[in-house]
This record gives C-alpha cells, sequence and structure tokens, in this order.
C-alpha cells in the first residue's frame, strides 16, 4: 500500500525561500538549501520546488539549487517555475531534479505534454494546476477555474476538465493548488480535491491552506495522494516528524 | 577489474541522483557508454528512467548487450534500478515485440493495481526465505540481505515473479510486485534506492560493501 507523502515546499525567488499569500505579499523565509536538508532529515517524503524568480539571473540561480539540494537529499526533488519548453525541463533534470511541474505554459500549449512525456516518462512530469473558484451561471453553484501566471490571469477551462486533458497527454501526477486557499490557513478546498480526485486515477498533491496536522488528515481523506505544505513547516509551527506522528496518531499510515 | 564505479548513460535517465547518492556513499562514480569500459569497472549501475524500447535502443546501439548480460551471468557487482531492472528480463509490456537483454526469464507485466503509475513510498519485504530453496550453496553462502523499509517507487511496469535463482524482496499496491532481486553481486531494484532517503543510502552502503569485500576476497 502506498503511504501518503506529506511534502514540504520551497518557493525560491532569487537563490531564497519567499512565503506569500494568495501568490502576492512575500517574505523571505529562508535558505532552500539548508531548509531542504532539515526536512528531509525529519522525514519529508518529498521536496517541491518552485520558482517565482521573475528574472533570467534568478532563474540561473535556480538550476544551482537544484544542484545543491540534490547532494544533500537522498528523497525525490520536483521542480518547477518557468518550465516552457523541453530544454527548460532538460536543465532541470540534469541539475537533480526527479520530475518537473509544468504550468502556465501547458495551458498555453497542451501538447507540451506529449513532448515532455515521450522525452522524459510520465513519471517525470507533473501538471501543476492553480484552481479558483468562480461562481457559475445559476448563482448558486461554483466551479474551479484554471488561473495561470502564478494566479494573475484566469482562462476559461475547468480545474477537473483540464486535469483529465493533462493525464490523457502525458501528465503522470497532479500538483492541484487553491489560490483562494494558499497562504491563508483556512485549510485545504476539499471539495476541489474530491472533485479533481474523481476525474483521475494519477496521484493528486493537494496545496493551498495547511495550517495545521488536522488539514493535512482532511486532504487524504478528501483523496489526496499527498499532501503539500509550506508555511506549517518554515514558521517552524511544527516539523515534517511532529507532522507525521500525528497524521499517525489520527489513524494515517505514513512512512516513519 | 580497474576498482572504477560507473554509470551506464542510458539517455533519459535521471543520474544526478544517482551520482549524488554515491557520492554521499564516499564512492566516487563516472557516467560512460563506453562497453570496454563497463566490462571492466569493478561496479556498474545501470540506471533507467523512461520506455523499455527507448533504453533497449540506447543499450543495442551502443554495443551494451553482451558487455551487461555477461556482467549478469557471471555476478559482477552491476546495480539495476526501476527500468535498469526490467531490461534483464526478456520482454515488457510496454514495449511488444522488443527483446530486453534476456539475463533473467520472464516478463515485466503492466501493474494492475489501484492507481498506475505507482508513484510513492511503499513497504518493502524481503521473500521468507523457503522461497530462496531453489538456491545452490554458493550463492546462499555469505549471505547479503535487504532489511525490510519504506522504498520510494515511480513506475507503470514490473515483474511479478522472482527468477530462479535470485532471492526477491516484494511490495504490494494492489497486487505483490518485485521490489528487489539480487544473486551474487547483482542487486536489481524496481524502486529507486537513491531515492529512499536514510533506508536507501543504507542499502546502497552495504550493498557496495558487500560486492567490494567480496571482489577483494576473489582477487586475494
Amino acid at each position: 500500500m502506498l503511504k501518503p507523502r506529506v511534502i514540504p515546499c520551497l518557493d525560491v525567488r532569487e537563490g531564497r525561500i519567499v512565503k506569500g499569500v494568495q501568490f502576492a505579499r512575500l517574505r523571505d523565509a529562508g535558505n532552500p538549501v539548508e531548509r531542504a536538508a532539515l526536512y528531509a532529515e525529519q522525514g519529508a517524503d518529498e521536496i517541491i520546488m518552485l520558482d517565482i524568480s521573475a528574472t533570467p539571473e534568478g532563474r540561473s540561480t535556480s538550476v544551482e539549487t537544484v544542484k545543491a539540494i540534490r547532494q544533500a537529499v537522498g528523497i525525490p526533488l520536483a521542480v518547477g517555475g518557468g518550465v516552457h519548453a523541453v530544454d527548460d525541463a532538460a536543465s532541470l533534470l540534469d541539475a537533480g531534479a526527479d520530475k518537473v511541474c509544468v504550468n502556465t505554459a501547458a495551458v498555453r500549449e497542451p501538447a507540451l505534454l506529449e513532448a515532455l512525456a515521450d522525452r522524459f516518462g510520465s513519471q517525470c512530469i507533473v501538471l501543476a494546476i492553480d484552481a479558483k473558484r468562480t461562481p457559475c451561471e445559476d448563482g448558486l453553484t461554483h466551479a474551479w477555474g484554471v488561473v495561470v501566471r502564478s494566479g494573475a490571469e484566469a482562462v476559461k477551462i475547468d480545474a477537473a476538465s483540464w486535469a483529465m486533458e493533462g493525464v490523457r497527454r502525458g501528465a503522470g501526477e497532479v500538483l492541484l493548488t487553491s489560490i483562494d486557499r494558499d497562504g491563508t490557513a483556512e485549510g485545504y478546498d476539499l471539495d476541489l480535491i474530491r472533485a479533481v480526485r474523481a476525474s483521475i486515477d494519477v496521484p493528486v498533491i493537494a496545496s493551498g491552506g495547511a495550517s495545521t496536522p488536522d488539514d493535512l488528515v482532511e486532504a487524504i481523506r478528501a483523496g489526496a495522494d499527498a499532501v503539500l505544505a509550506a508555511s506549517i513547516f518554515h514558521d517552524g509551527v511544527y516539523s515534517v516528524r511532529e507532522v507525521k506522528f500525528l497524521l499517525m496518531a489520527k489513524g494515517v499510515e505514513v512512512r516513519m | 577489474m580497474n576498482g572504477e564505479s560507473v554509470i551506464v548513460r542510458t539517455g533519459t535517465a535521471n543520474l544526478a541522483s544517482v551520482v549524488a547518492c554515491f557520492n554521499r556513499c564516499e564512492q566516487r562514480v563516472r557516467v560512460v557508454s563506453d562497453a570496454r569500459i563497463i566490462a571492466s569497472a569493478s561496479c556498474v549501475v545501470l540506471p533507467g528512467v523512461g520506455n523499455f524500447a527507448a533504453a533497449m535502443e540506447v543499450i543495442e546501439c551502443q554495443g551494451l548487450r553482451e558487455v551487461l548480460c555477461r556482467r549478469i551471468q557471471e555476478g559482477r557487482a552491476t546495480l539495476c534500478i526501476c527500468l535498469g531492472m526490467q531490461v534483464l528480463f526478456e520482454a515488457s509490456e510496454e514495449s511488444p515485440g522488443i527483446s530486453g537483454l534476456g539475463a533473467v526469464k520472464g516478463c515485466v507485466r503492466k501493474l494492475g493495481g489501484p492507481r498506475v503509475p505507482h508513484m510513492g513510498w511503499n513497504r518493502v519485504e524481503p521473500g521468507r526465505v523457503r522461497e530462496c530453496a531453489a538456491l545452490n550453496e554458493s550463492t546462499r553462502a555469505g549471505e547479503w540481505d535487504i532489511e525490510p523499509g519504506e522504498a520510494y517507487y515511480a513506475h507503470s511496469f514490473a515483474a511479478q515473479a522472482v527468477p530462479e535463482g535470485w532471492r526477491g524482496a516484494w511490495s504490494h499496491h494492489g497486487e505483490a510486485i518485485v521490489g528487489a532481486m539480487w544473486r551474487r553481486h547483482v542487486l536489481a531494484c524496481q524502486f529507486h534506492p537513491e531515492l529512499s532517503g536514510r533506508w536507501g543510502e543504507r542499502l546502497v552502503r552495504s550493498w557496495l560493501e558487500y560486492t567490494t569485500v567480496r571482489a577483494e576476497e576473489v582477487t586475494c
């Protein structure tokens, strides 16, 4: 039986970890290599690093950061941010990433997913979806629309349908972020997790809104195969090990 | 033997993780594709990520089939990871009509588990000793074994039987799959030891120590 994964996320900008609320109001949260090594030591099941650098210099710093993290940790490392072409993915994988996350570029050009899966295999390709609740025309119900460019632009695509198409095109995993919840500490958007879970059979990584171990438990019960969290770990409220002990105590079997 | 550890360049595989793992085990390693170096190296890693047919094409094009088969048959230190384990078999459902190395009997099958790809951490348990009744004494002497633990997997195809004469370790993902198999100094892992945290590092370290020690005994 697969065990649900606990994944600390490093949002990295110009070589430093930053943390924001709903993708804005960034503040410094430490050195990515030191943090990755610490989390791995505490029992993290994987590390996800998202490069949100604004400049080309920042991007090349990021490749160096990937190399340094790879030397430091012996657990899977997924890297995203700025993957627009097969070559971008190749340079991250060469630097030591095990998987690449692709977001905006896949929405713009879905065939990129096929190109990436053909070259590197589906197990290497994580489709990152940023989803935002949008009211339906009836004014009563809502759906989740896809947003791109770090939340700056909404596109008229339903998140669950996009997940399905992305998997059909070759994504081996979906990193599902609720923009509404990101950085809010209100817990994951469980309905979003259920909606996407029901539409695909590859692993779903839930992201956005975690502030307590109970939030992680609920996301896993809603069908997430992995739970991503950032502030909860960066702020030192809980160590990864403490979180995993608390998950075990709630009956969620994790790797200890 | 030239005392060297090398990783076979199979094209699409992520080699940085394997290199980093060996470095953490204080083992220098370089990436090569030259058949002569692979034949003479004291330790060879056959990694593999991607597609069965693509990996076999690289192996055939670089003229590595015979060299690799001989290493496996002679039981020389060879660590095969993920797809690198699958190509040891005769064929795979991933690429019908493509011959594997055929160093062991059997075929690799598409996973039937609840989630495919099988991606994440899963328990690995060594097979019971009675399953190894077929092993001859020389194989059983100086036992090397895998300790139970949690391993990281990322694959959609797997072997479902341990070949005769090999020892095996198992995982369950809706069905039993061969997590690892080993015979003499050959270790083949469906999971990624280089990504399996402390447990994976201990496994690689203990296997390196075992193969190095045994190789020295042979040379003396």
